[in-house]
């Protein structure tokens, strides 16, 4: 990481391979640190969902997070998608928030501190934020082409557009509606680099501070001050990340079931 | 930026492995262990429903049970107050009959006595008329000699009373 006594803020996002895998269509399929990370998210996703399976009729304060994390994206799919044809979209609603929140705050965590341990931030990867974007595309586009068939243009043309004007409204609505999944990926992965980059180069001004000496042992302070911040407010975005994406899917599954 | 320097290199390692692991999250948690969770949530809200409901039964039929209770009371208390009019309307009816029947006796008892005395009274005017003429008769005769008739001494009499 280091190189001359700098920090490179860029090489957090760096894969590296852990162990040479195999060749699947082409192309080498090796297990990444970010892999790694993934399965640490799913690992942590599963002793959190295992502590609330107790099932008691009195709830402990394990089991009444985990109800109130479920209950949670209920709440979203319920709030955001009218109709009971909501309730087949919660395991993918579920699925999105638990591995997006897990997955921002776990890059979070101050693992870098024990000594052999590089934290790596999985949805600070635009080829992870992507995929599950076009997943929820995905779905959209097939629930909306399978429910509605070619009605589903419809969604469009929004209601009482004069008629001249609906060519050019078409148009600019599928538009909109294309750039959906990129703005859905883009987010996140905007809001996840940004944060840890920022913090990074703060912490790289600690550094040459102190090494600098004298004086500028304040700016040294005052960077580790505004990491603090930073970080507080990076474990605010990291959960508001992972509602949005929860939320902007189901009211994207909520057009393609109920067009307007 | 790694992200688009790597991109082409690991592209397909991060699409495998981020699609294992949503695979997992979504048919092993997501799709067997979340409805579980939901299903205890809303088993315990429907417990939480109905034992309120069972609490609220109960209280309705404690109330039902006390105004029962009430009302028999109620009756009883009633029925108890009328049974005692009653009583009373009767001994009073009862009362005013026996003094009635002693009342028609004695004025019964009174009107014959009456009578009685009537009649003694006439027997005794007409006993004492006759003695009054014999008595006159016999005076008549001791002080004038006259002998007088008996029927002339009882007019004589009848007269003088």
């Amino acid at each position: 990481m280091a190189e001359e006594g700098k920090i490179d803020p860029m090489s957090q996002f760096a894969i590296e391979p852990i162990v040479g895998g195999f060749e699947l269509f082409g192309q080498q399929i090796s297990f990444t640190n970010s892999a790694l990370w993934m399965f640490v998210v799913l690992g942590l996703i599963y002793v959190f969902m295992i502590g609330g399976m107790k099932r008691e009729l009195v709830p402990g304060r394990w089991q009444i997070m985990v109800e109130g994390v479920v209950g949670f994206v209920d709440n979203i799919i319920a709030t955001s998608i009218s109709g009971p044809a909501g309730k087949k979209y919660t395991p993918w609603v579920f699925t999105l928030f638990m591995f997006i929140l897990f997955a921002n705050l776990l890059g979070m965590m101050p693992l870098g501190i024990i000594p052999g341990i590089h934290p790596f931030t999985v949805t600070s990867q635009f080829t992870v934020t992507g995929i599950l974007a076009v997943i929820s595309f995905s779905i959209v586009l097939i629930v909306g082409f399978w429910k509605h068939k070619l009605k589903f243009f419809s969604l469009f043309i929004p209601h009482g557009t004069p008629l001249p004007m609906i060519p050019l409204i078409f148009m600019v609505e599928l538009l909109s509606f294309m750039v959906r999944p990129f703005s859905l990926a883009l987010r996140l992965f905007v809001a996840m680099i940004a944060g840890h980059i920022l913090i990074k180069v703060f912490a790289n001004f600690v550094i040459q501070a102190i090494d600098a000496g004298g004086a500028s042992i304040l700016v040294a302070i005052l960077s580790i001050v505004f990491i603090a911040f930073v970080s507080a407010l990076e474990l605010l975005v990291c959960a508001i990340q992972a509602y949005v994406f929860a939320l902007l899917t189901s009211l994207y599954i909520n057009d393609a079931e109920n067009l307007h | 930026m790694p992200q688009i320097a790597q991109l082409m290199e690991v592209y397909g390692s991060q699409f495998f492995w981020l699609l294992i692991v949503i695979g997992i999250i979504y048919f092993f948690i997501a799709k067997n262990m979340v409805p579980k969770i939901s299903k205890t949530v809303d088993d315990r809200q429907k417990r939480i429903t109905d034992d309120l409901a069972a609490a609220q039964a109960a209280q309705d039929r404690a109330e039902q049970i006390e105004e029962d209770y009430r009302t028999s009371i109620n009756d009883a208390k009633s029925n108890a107050v009328s049974k005692v009019n009653e009583a009373k309307a009767e001994a009073a009816k009862k009362n005013e009959a026996a003094v009635k029947r002693a009342d028609t006796s004695i004025a019964k008892k009174a009107d014959e006595a009456d009578t009685a005395l009537k009649a003694a009274t006439a027997t005794a005017l007409t006993e004492i008329e006759a003695v009054a003429a014999e008595a006159a008769k016999d005076i008549v005769a001791t002080v004038s000699g006259t002998k007088v008739t008996a029927a002339q001494a009882k007019k004589a009499v009848k007269a003088a009373f």
